[in-house]
């Protein structure tokens, strides 16, 4: 069957890179699943086969339930992800309406000032952070990690946000003022639907960064109290020991919230990435 | 009730001048149309009276009170927007209420506005509907009604038919103007419609370049431009505009309105060739190259059959001829 826009050779093609590209890039993730379940023999012995009955083992899952308090670090990595990636959304999406909607003195000096975060990596000032953590008593607090992290996630999300800020109608707003809505309510139940794909998109971006870090928990909060998931799974890490099991395994829990939260954004992310380019 | 006065209103967005002093008076029950070219500064002047935007400097009268620092809801205006402007997650009985909900009326008095609003603009079915589900033409009759339902001293419409397609601009225009005549309220309506602001309006303020050029009745307009620019903007097809010196004139220049000229295969004022005919039926538009005027559009009632490079002459009515001075303006 060939149309005007399809052509078999095409389609084969497309498919064979994209395949290609998709086993790539899932390729570490399934040896680090597979790996989780086998015993330590079999990992080392034949790394990229999947378990088989005799070396089917749950030791690493066992061992990271039973050892570190696992549970405990999946929370803080919960509570600082969710806590950080609210505060980013809603105060990156407020600075973004600003920018967008109302014309002020410094304007774009202001938007320009908001996004120079994008290129300044907030680790170039970890040290003066970590002063700053100190002399507030933040230190091995999950407050700390939530504030840097707002702090990292906000300048994409401003820049994003109001980008697409830009495009929701004037019309629309205007009409919410002559009824009578105030400032807030036209951002809160106008604009904010309105951009919920792309909110999705920030949301994303935003999360995944902080789920994975290691840095800051590692010098702002290394507590037993305050460790997150990734610094969790260090424990498993000796200097002559590594619990591969172990740590297989709690790489292996360690993404599921994330592909959790990606599940319930990505509906609204294709929409994201694709709006503009189809009306 | 329902009065507006604008005084030496001007507006400048940084160095851009928009509206360069507008004063209209605008009395009650009156329907009043802003065209103009795009960036003439209608929709801004629209959006000063509203209080969408703030004027740089003059005054904004609405029923003898000044308004120009009263936010737009304390108003008593009502607006419909040319993208409908619909609250996406509302329904369309949501829509209309919204407005009042927000300034506190009683619910039975928004039901009750919204069932005189809706009959009349046959909204009735679509009531528990959400703007994604209603047609173009449906969405722009919500927005008129949740305009209606607000009772308010002057509706203002800006470009309210310019999303709409060709057959259902002529039924919603039909509608706004049964409206008005039904309310009998005060109507301010923009657009750059010439046909729009012909047929609807009591009075055309036709705007250029952030000024107004002339005020007036729409036979006003189309019999006595005051100069130039309105004599070419009222009218359709465009009036010709001739060089006055090269017909030997004193004035600047001449101008005739293409249903002003009549034509004959054999002598006349302008020998010219015919470049293009359009036959629409009830009338035939002809484009001559002519001799004397240069290109000018003829048009003649019924059906014409003129053949691209046949020779025509066109003779003005002397009586329908307007000359206009060095500076645009018409001379008496």
């Amino acid at each position: 069957m060939s149309t005007a826009t399809r052509s078999l050779p095409r389609t084969i093609g497309a498919h064979a890179i994209l395949l290609t590209y998709t086993a790539i890039a899932l390729f570490p993730v399934v040896i680090v699943i597979v790996n989780s379940f086998k015993s330590r023999a079999a990992i080392f012995g034949a790394p990229l086969t999947p378990p088989t009955p005799k070396t089917f083992d749950l030791i690493g899952y066992t061992t990271v339930i039973g050892q570190g308090d696992f549970i405990h670090y999946f929370q803080n990595s919960l509570v600082v992800t969710v806590a950080s990636l609210f505060f980013v959304l809603l105060f990156g999406a407020m600075a973004a309406f600003a920018l967008s909607e109302y014309r002020f003195r410094g304007n774009s000096l202001m938007g320009l000032y908001l996004a120079l975060g994008i290129m300044i990596p907030i680790r170039l000032a970890t040290v003066a952070i970590l002063q700053l953590m100190v002399a507030s008593g933040l230190v091995n607090t999950l407050t700390a990690l939530i504030l840097v992290y707002t702090a990292q996630g906000l300048p994409l999300a401003v820049f994003i946000l109001s980008e697409f800020m830009k495009q929701v109608s004037d019309d629309l707003k205007n009409a919410g003022r002559i009824d009578g809505l105030s400032e807030y309510t036209i951002f809160f139940r106008l604009v904010l639907p309105l951009v919920r794909p792309s909110m999705a998109t920030v949301a994303v971006f935003t999360m995944i960064p902080i789920w994975n870090d290691l840095w800051f928990p590692l010098i702002l909060a290394p507590s037993e109290e305050t460790k997150t998931v990734t610094l969790g799974a260090q424990l498993f890490l000796g200097q002559f020991v590594t619990n591969w099991n172990a740590i297989l395994a709690a790489l292996s829990l360690a993404i599921m919230p994330v592909l959790i939260l990606y599940v319930i954004f990505s509906r609204q992310l294709i929409r994201g990435i694709t709006s503009g380019a189809v009306k | 009730m329902g009065s507006l006065n604008i005084e030496n209103v001007k507006k400048a967005f940084g160095p851009v001048e928009v509206l360069k002093g507008i004063n209209l008076e605008v009395t009650d029950g009156e329907f009043v149309v802003f065209v103009g070219p795009s960036g003439c500064g209608k929709s801004t002047l629209l959006r000063v009276i509203a209080g969408l935007e703030d004027s740089t400097s003059g005054r904004v009268v609405i029923d003898g009170a000044d308004v120009s620092a009263t936010p737009p809801a304390k108003r008593g205006i009502a607006m419909v927007f040319q993208t409908y402007a619909l609250y996406p997650h509302l329904t369309v009985k949501n829509n209309m209420g919204l407005g009042l909900r927000q300034a506190g009326t009683p619910a039975a008095e928004i039901d009750r506005r919204i069932g005189i609003a809706s009959s009349m603009l046959s909204l009735e079915p679509y009531l528990s509907r959400r703007p994604a589900e209603l047609s173009g033409g449906q969405r722009q009759r919500v927005a008129i009604g949740r305009a209606v339902v607000r009772e308010p001293k002057l509706f203002l419409f800006d470009e309210p038919l310019s999303n709409l397609d060709a057959a259902l601009r002529v039924n919603t225009r039909l509608e706004i103007a049964q409206l008005h005549r039904r309310l009998k309220a005060t109507m301010i309506y923009v657009t750059h419609d010439q046909v729009e602001a012909m047929t609807l309006a009591d009075k055309i303020v036709v705007l250029n370049a952030g000024k107004i050029e002339q005020i007036g009745g729409p036979m006003e307009l189309y019999n006595s431009p005051a100069n130039e620019f309105v004599a070419g903007f009222i009218g359709s097809p465009k009036m010709n505009f001739v060089d006055g010196g090269r017909l030997g004139e004193t004035a600047k220049t001449i101008g005739v309105r293409p249903e002003h000229l009549t034509v004959d295969a054999k002598s006349g004022a302008w020998k010219g060739t015919v470049v293009h005919a359009e036959h629409l039926g009830a009338d035939t538009n002809v484009y001559l190259d002519c001799e004397k005027a240069g290109l000018i559009t003829v048009r003649i009632f019924g059906v014409y059959n003129a053949e691209p490079g046949a020779t025509l002459y066109a003779t003005p009515d002397p009586a329908k001829t307007y000359r206009f001075g060095a500076d645009g303006k018409v001379l008496k």
